[in-house]
């Protein structure tokens, strides 16, 4: 249930986003989902890829601030979204930060709580459905 | 202890200071023979029989940059021209260029004011001694050429630029010391970096002339750091021949200005009177064995103070403190003087931050505001609260140190402007008149 994301410093510049997106595709690296949040200075872009560890090299090679993240991943089919909020927030757990995209006709939910460990010890005690960073490459 | 001249550099003061009055009256009779001087001393009503004592130096009127230029290029010469052997000249980027004229024997003393300076920071004939600086003109690279060869150091005048020749030569040729800016020294050591060249491993750097511009000392502990060696504060200025006026000894405590050579005073640049020691003012400089062109009480325009007390280092030449900028990089902002080394003192304390930064001062709707782009060194964490707390923590250390509060941008590393030459750290966008 833990993937690997790669979060990139990002300045509020024109064309910033489009540079470094086109950096990794032109090496071949497939973009599963990506994520920007921002305040006025600058931006996170958070991605998913097919090949994190050689896209983070990527990065690095190409001198830009990246960081390279574990980030849980579950698919919602059956359950909603609300009832899995609805069982963290009774764990005691605050969500970071989260998203969702769809997949091969699942929903999946990328997921950063203030305390991963215990996390996932709510999805395994509520039979969860995660999804291994394998699975999602290949999905 | 080692000295490269240990009669000269741990003379007892009281000869010291009886040296400098022969000197002193020698030189006051030289340079009446140049134009500029001759007029001057007839416009004050001055002869070198009045100077019975270093204190009745205060006599003399100062001397400044406007003179140099306003007698560009020879009127300030107090031998004949044919008798001098080199001429720098500023390239006058901030008005009419100068010039300095030197003798034979002023080059022989330069080389030894610089030798001494590297001999007293461990360099030997056994070293290898690159110099990144500029040639030509800029007195960094000749200055350290011919002290580092009157010492007897093999040495590679490898001049500005190109980091992949200078770690080429760094490696191929064994360089132990390399002179070079601060700002070019941090950038020399991420290229190495990311060249895969460890300076610590790789190389057998151990000491290193830095100058040319004001750095901090978290800055200085920062190559360093980098690059395994110790760094040492060299200074000097064109007017003054160049490099090898003063410099730290191994204690790095402030920088021995060589008594001998010259004679320092610190005023208050807006009263113009002496301050004591220990006391922050503008530096004032009278050559006392220059025969080319000697100048007297010529002002800086540097800030520093002499540092109280005697060096364990057993030198009796007193020490100059770390510069606290020039008396025209001062900002003043708000009516707040602040300096830009403030600045980066505060910066270089954060090792999220990287090297490179830039104050922009701007007139916004009417008030002037600073603007720090400091780039982030890496991007060390995913959550943002913890990039925001940052730039608060940044942002308050610097109100307190500032007296104001500028506004903080962390941007991407790699997105300002490279700085490979003397780095441009102040865009003054305000329109003043």
């Amino acid at each position: 249930m833990t993937v690997n994301q790669i979060s990139i410093f990002l300045e509020n510049k024109y064309g910033k986003l489009s540079d470094i997106l086109a950096l990794l595709t032109d090496q071949n690296i497939r973009i599963i989902a990506a994520t920007v949040a921002d305040t006025s200075e600058y931006g996170i872009l958070r991605l998913i890829v097919c090949e994190p560890q050689r896209a983070y090299k990527i990065l690095k090679d190409a001198n830009v601030s990246a960081n390279l993240t574990e980030v849980l991943a579950l698919s919602l089919d059956s359950n909603n979204l609300a009832k899995v909020m609805q069982y963290f927030t009774e764990a005691g757990l605050s969500i970071e930060y989260m998203y969702c995209f769809s997949l091969k006709e699942k929903s999946i939910l990328i997921l950063r709580t203030n305390n991963q460990e215990a996390t996932r010890e709510v999805i395994r005690r509520k039979n969860l459905t995660p999804i291994a960073e394998s699975d999602l490459i290949n999905l | 202890m080692q000295y490269w001249q240990k009669e000269i550099e741990t003379m007892p003061r009281k000869e010291l200071e009886a040296f400098q009055l022969e000197r002193l009256k020698e030189t006051i009779q030289a340079a009446e023979q140049s134009p500029f001087y001759k007029k001057t001393f007839s416009d004050h009503q001055i002869s070198a029989d009045q100077i019975h004592s270093l204190a009745d130096l205060q006599k003399l009127p100062f001397t400044t940059k406007d003179d140099l230029r306003a007698n560009y290029p020879f009127n300030m010469a107090a031998i004949p021209i044919r008798e001098c052997v080199r001429l720098h000249s500023s390239s006058g980027t901030t008005g009419d260029p100068t010039v300095v004229l030197h003798s034979a024997k002023d080059l022989d003393d330069w080389a030894n004011q610089v030798a001494r300076c590297m001999y007293m920071v461990g360099v030997r004939d056994t070293d290898v001694f690159q110099n990144t600086s500029g040639y030509g003109m800029f007195t960094g690279g000749l200055g350290f050429q011919y002290g580092a060869e009157k010492l007897g150091t093999l040495t590679v005048p490898a001049a500005a630029g190109n980091s992949k020749r200078q770690i080429k030569f760094i490696k191929d040729f064994g360089t132990t010391c390399l002179h070079i800016i601060p700002s070019y020294a941090t950038r020399l050591a991420e290229v190495m970096y990311e060249e895969g060249v460890d300076p610590r491993s790789d190389t057998k750097l151990h000491t290193i002339c830095i100058g040319a511009e004001p750095h901090s000392e978290e800055q200085r502990k920062r190559i360093e750091q980098l690059l395994g060696v110790k760094a040492y504060n060299c200074f000097g200025m064109s007017e003054m021949n160049g490099p090898g006026v003063a410099f730290e000894c191994t204690e790095q405590n402030g920088l021995h200005i060589w008594e001998d050579y010259t004679i320092v005073e610190i005023i208050d640049p807006i009263t113009l009177q002496a301050v004591p020691d220990g006391e922050v003012g503008e530096l004032v400089l009278t050559t006392i064995s220059r025969e080319a062109m000697p100048l007297l009480r010529y002002r800086t325009r540097d800030l520093t103070c002499i540092i109280k007390g005697d060096c364990p280092c057993g030198r009796t030449h007193r020490r100059l403190a770390r510069f606290q900028g020039r008396s025209d990089d001062m900002i003043i902002l708000k009516g707040v003087n602040l300096f830009p080394i403030q600045v980066e003192t505060i910066l270089m304390q954060f090792k999220e931050l990287g090297n490179n930064y830039l104050i922009t001062i701007d007139t916004v709707s009417n008030s002037d505001e600073m603007l720090i782009e400091v780039e982030l060194s890496d991007l060390f964490t995913d959550d943002y609260s913890v990039l925001q707390q940052l730039s608060k923590d940044i942002t308050r250390q610097l109100r307190d140190e500032l007296l104001l509060t500028p506004r903080l941008k962390l941007v991407a590393k790699g997105s300002l402007p490279i700085q490979e030459g003397k780095a441009v750290r102040v865009k003054d966008l305000r329109k003043f008149c």
